[in-house]
């Protein structure tokens, strides 16, 4: 089965977060702000044409594309 | 004591810095409420204490920089090192700030934290225990509200203190194995240095950073068993360096958030409840649309008219002019002075200064946008669109700042992290309608299509579509192409923002415009009028008719050139180039060369059509000198400067020849080459548009 990721959360829904795929320079600001490991995070939105989507994590919103949500594994 | 102390404030993005910066030192720079209005560092003296220097850095989310604004911030801090760092950082997102804290206490420089929005802490009914975080993380901390100015005299004295007493040790500390791995990377590599600074390399050193490595030049057999213990600690945690300190950082602070801080539980905000309506499915995208209609609308065509009319006519027609002539006159003053001073200058100066009282209503407009949070929505919301044309939704805050001025407009790019993304943008911005095309959008509109209240909102919706055709062009040339760069940007609470804020912005730009009249735009008005007068006739130079005038021969020249478009005569050519000096000139050029009243006189020598692919043309070319010098600044290369200024040039001369040829088409005057032409430019267009990228966008 293949791993859920924060992509496949409809909004409305919590989750905590497993781990922050990919590489480099994007996978470090991902986390940088505040999406890391066991934090939970909420599906607020999408956008009017179907990305990004908003999210409140640590209490803020913010908001990402779904191709980055897609390196967001959820904890299993 | 030392003689000169530096205070550097430090923070996220759009916490407030930039609005505690105005207060500590008195001066005036722009605020706003997205992340990133500050992209450079700005420095002042501490109002009432001239031996403090007050540093102002962009706002950053960590100290592993990202983007252009981040470097600034981090080189700064860690080239420069300031005797102290005033961490300002946002109440209500302290979870997220409290992260780059972690960070700044580590470079051994005394912090001190300003808790910004401390009254809508207390609104909010949220307690922090101040003197309990204060012991953990070693720093003081002052309650501060930068908006209601309170708190900021113990803010400043708190910093000033903190910077004459000792270096700070931090005193967080991480989980065992990680802080076992640190201590002995301290040992093995870092025992010389100073005690305070050793934890900052450490960590570096932990996260591989190998530039830090190579810095402290350590030998190999130190670095391979600094190795063995991340590998150590990287296998028991099963994770990487990087995510492990990241990860510790976060549950430190949420270690210290659980002890120190209640949050009073209460139903959805303010800005939840705004954004149900605003970033609504359906609703979104034509309140984005309406919102811009209105903007422009009502300061080009409702009330800026009415006022606008009122100064041109009135004050400046009815009033000043014929005084000044007849006080003149009656005073012994030469007959060509007076021309020169009522024609020339009055005419000119007094053409552009009718249109202050719009200018200044949009300022209003763009000043709310700014400081209320609704820039950011835009970006989430536009973000689709513009990924279809290759740019990000980033790129959509300086396209709007730039319809206010095009300079700040370029600067905002910074906040974009790609390289190509930025330079897109750049290059795209000046095609929005700025401020100083406002007048001449208001007198075509006013003069030729008797003030439609379509004119001026199409000019924006014209700009959007040229640079979203833009984007799909030059995506597909080698320069740009490429996967689209990510977007992870922060959306910030809605804030009613204060009225002195906004009426300090409006008038700041109106009054930049307003010197302008006074300086640039009265020299290229008495140059234009001089020219506009004085030529060679028979052989000998002296005072001519209009059209034997050497303003005339030279922008007949330049009319040939124009002829395509459908304005091909001096004065419009004139006006044009002269427009490149600063937009507003275009309206003062046709003020001197078409006296007092212009307007009139502008109907009897165009065609609407005409004059709408003059309009085209100008809100689409090259941008006013300040507006290259910047593009300049941001490319830093003067070979993308000439490209990006002759690439708009080509779009306005395309687009205007397309409008003129096909409307004489319709209109059943059909010119035979000038058609061809623009069926050619047609087909070119579609096929650049169409034709395959080198690499497909990924939608």
């Amino acid at each position: 089965m293949k791993t859920l990721t924060l992509k496949d959360i409809s909004p409305g829904q919590t989750v905590k977060i497993g781990k922050v795929t990919g590489e480099g320079a994007i996978r470090r600001r991902i986390m940088d702000m505040g999406i890391t490991k066991g934090v939970s995070v909420t599906v607020r939105k999408t956008a009017p044409l179907g990305d990004p989507i908003e999210i409140t994590v640590r209490g803020y919103e913010l908001s990402l594309r779904k191709a980055d949500a897609e390196m967001i594994l959820l904890e299993s | 004591m030392k003689n000169i102390i530096k205070i550097a404030l430090a923070g996220n993005p759009n916490s407030g810095k930039t609005t505690l910066f105005n207060i500590l030192t008195g001066s005036n720079q722009s605020v706003g409420n997205w992340p990133g209005v500050t992209v450079e560092k700005k420095e002042g003296m501490l109002k009432g204490n001239k031996g403090v220097i007050i540093t102002d850095l962009p706002g950053i989310y960590s100290l592993s920089p990202y983007s252009l604004e981040e470097v600034v911030a981090r080189n700064y801090l860690v080239n420069e090192r300031p005797d102290a760092i005033l961490n300002v950082i946002d109440g209500t997102s302290l979870e997220r700030s409290l992260y780059l804290t972690t960070q700044l206490v580590e470079l051994g420089i005394p912090v001190v934290i300003a808790v910004n929005m401390s009254d809508v802490i207390k609104k909010n009914g949220d307690t922090i225990d101040i003197p309990g975080l204060e012991s953990e993380l070693g720093v003081k901390i002052a309650e501060i509200s930068a908006l209601k100015e309170t708190g900021i005299e113990d803010a400043a004295e708190k910093a000033i203190s903190a910077a004459n007493g000792k270096n700070s040790i931090p005193r967080h500390s991480f989980r065992g194995s990680v802080e076992h791995a640190l201590a002995h990377i301290e040992e093995a590599a870092l025992h010389d240095m100073p005690l305070e600074r050793q934890r900052w390399y450490a960590i570096k050193l932990f996260e591989r950073d190998t530039r830090v490595s190579d810095l402290l030049n350590i030998p190999r057999d130190k670095l391979s068993h600094i190795e063995s213990d991340i590998s150590r600690c990287e296998k028991e945690l099963d994770d990487d360096a990087e995510s492990i300190i990241i990860n510790e950082r976060y549950s430190y602070i949420e270690s210290l958030l659980e002890k120190y801080y209640i949050k009073a539980k209460k139903g959805p905000s303010i800005s939840e409840k705004i954004d149900r309506v605003v970033t609504n499915r359906f609703l979104a995208l034509p309140i984005f649309a309406l919102v811009m209609f209105i903007v422009y609308y009502v300061s080009v065509t409702t009330v800026g008219t009415l006022l606008t009319d009122f100064t041109s006519e009135t004050v400046f027609g009815e009033w000043i002019s014929p005084f000044l002539e007849k006080s003149l006159t009656s005073a012994g003053v030469s007959n060509f002075l007076v021309l020169l001073i009522v024609d020339g200058i009055i005419g000119g100066v007094g053409a552009v200064l009718s249109f202050v009282p719009q200018m200044m209503i949009l300022f209003m407009f763009l000043a709310f946008l700014e400081s209320c949070g609704y820039m950011s929505r835009i970006a989430f919301i536009m973000d689709r669109i513009f990924r279809r044309f290759g740019l990000s939704g980033k790129s959509f805050i300086p396209m709007l700042v730039g319809t206010g001025c095009t300079v700040p407009g370029i600067m905002a790019t910074r906040t974009i992290e790609n390289l190509r993304d930025r330079r897109m943008t750049i290059m795209t911005t000046p095609f929005m309608p700025c401020g100083a095309k406002l007048p001449v959008i208001a007198l075509i509109a006013g003069a030729m299509f008797g003030g439609a209240w379509w004119l001026a909102p199409s000019a924006y919706f014209l700009g959007l579509l040229i640079v979203g055709i833009s984007g799909i062009i030059l995506k597909k040339t080698k320069m740009f192409e490429g996967e689209p760069a990510a977007f992870v940007l922060e959306l910030p609470d809605y804030r009613l923002p204060s009225v002195s804020n906004i009426l300090r912005s409006m008038w700041e730009r109106s009054f930049s415009f307003i010197k302008k009249a006074g300086s640039v735009i009265l020299i290229a008005s008495v140059g234009i009028w001089f020219l506009s007068q004085f030529g060679f006739e028979k052989g000998t130079f002296g005072l001519v008719s209009m059209e034997d005038s050497l303003l005339a021969s030279l922008g007949g020249g330049l009319a040939k050139v124009f002829a395509p478009l459908g304005w091909g005569d001096w004065k419009a050519s004139v006006a044009t180039l002269n427009g490149l000096v600063a937009k507003e000139n275009i309206v003062s050029t046709f003020g001197v060369l078409y006296g007092e009243d212009y307007k009139t006189a502008l109907i009897a020598a165009y065609t609407p059509l005409s004059a709408f692919s003059f309009l085209v043309f100008n809100l689409l070319c090259a941008p006013c000198v300040a507006a290259i010098g910047a593009t300049r600044r941001e490319m830093s290369d003067w070979k993308w400067t000439l490209f990006a200024v002759s690439y708009q040039t080509a779009i306005a001369y395309s687009v205007s020849l397309l409008v003129y040829q096909y409307g004489m088409f319709f209109a059943g005057e059909t010119n035979k080459y000038g058609f061809i032409a623009a069926v050619v430019l047609s087909v070119i267009f579609l096929y650049m548009l169409l034709r395959p990228g080198k690499r497909k966008v990924v939608l």
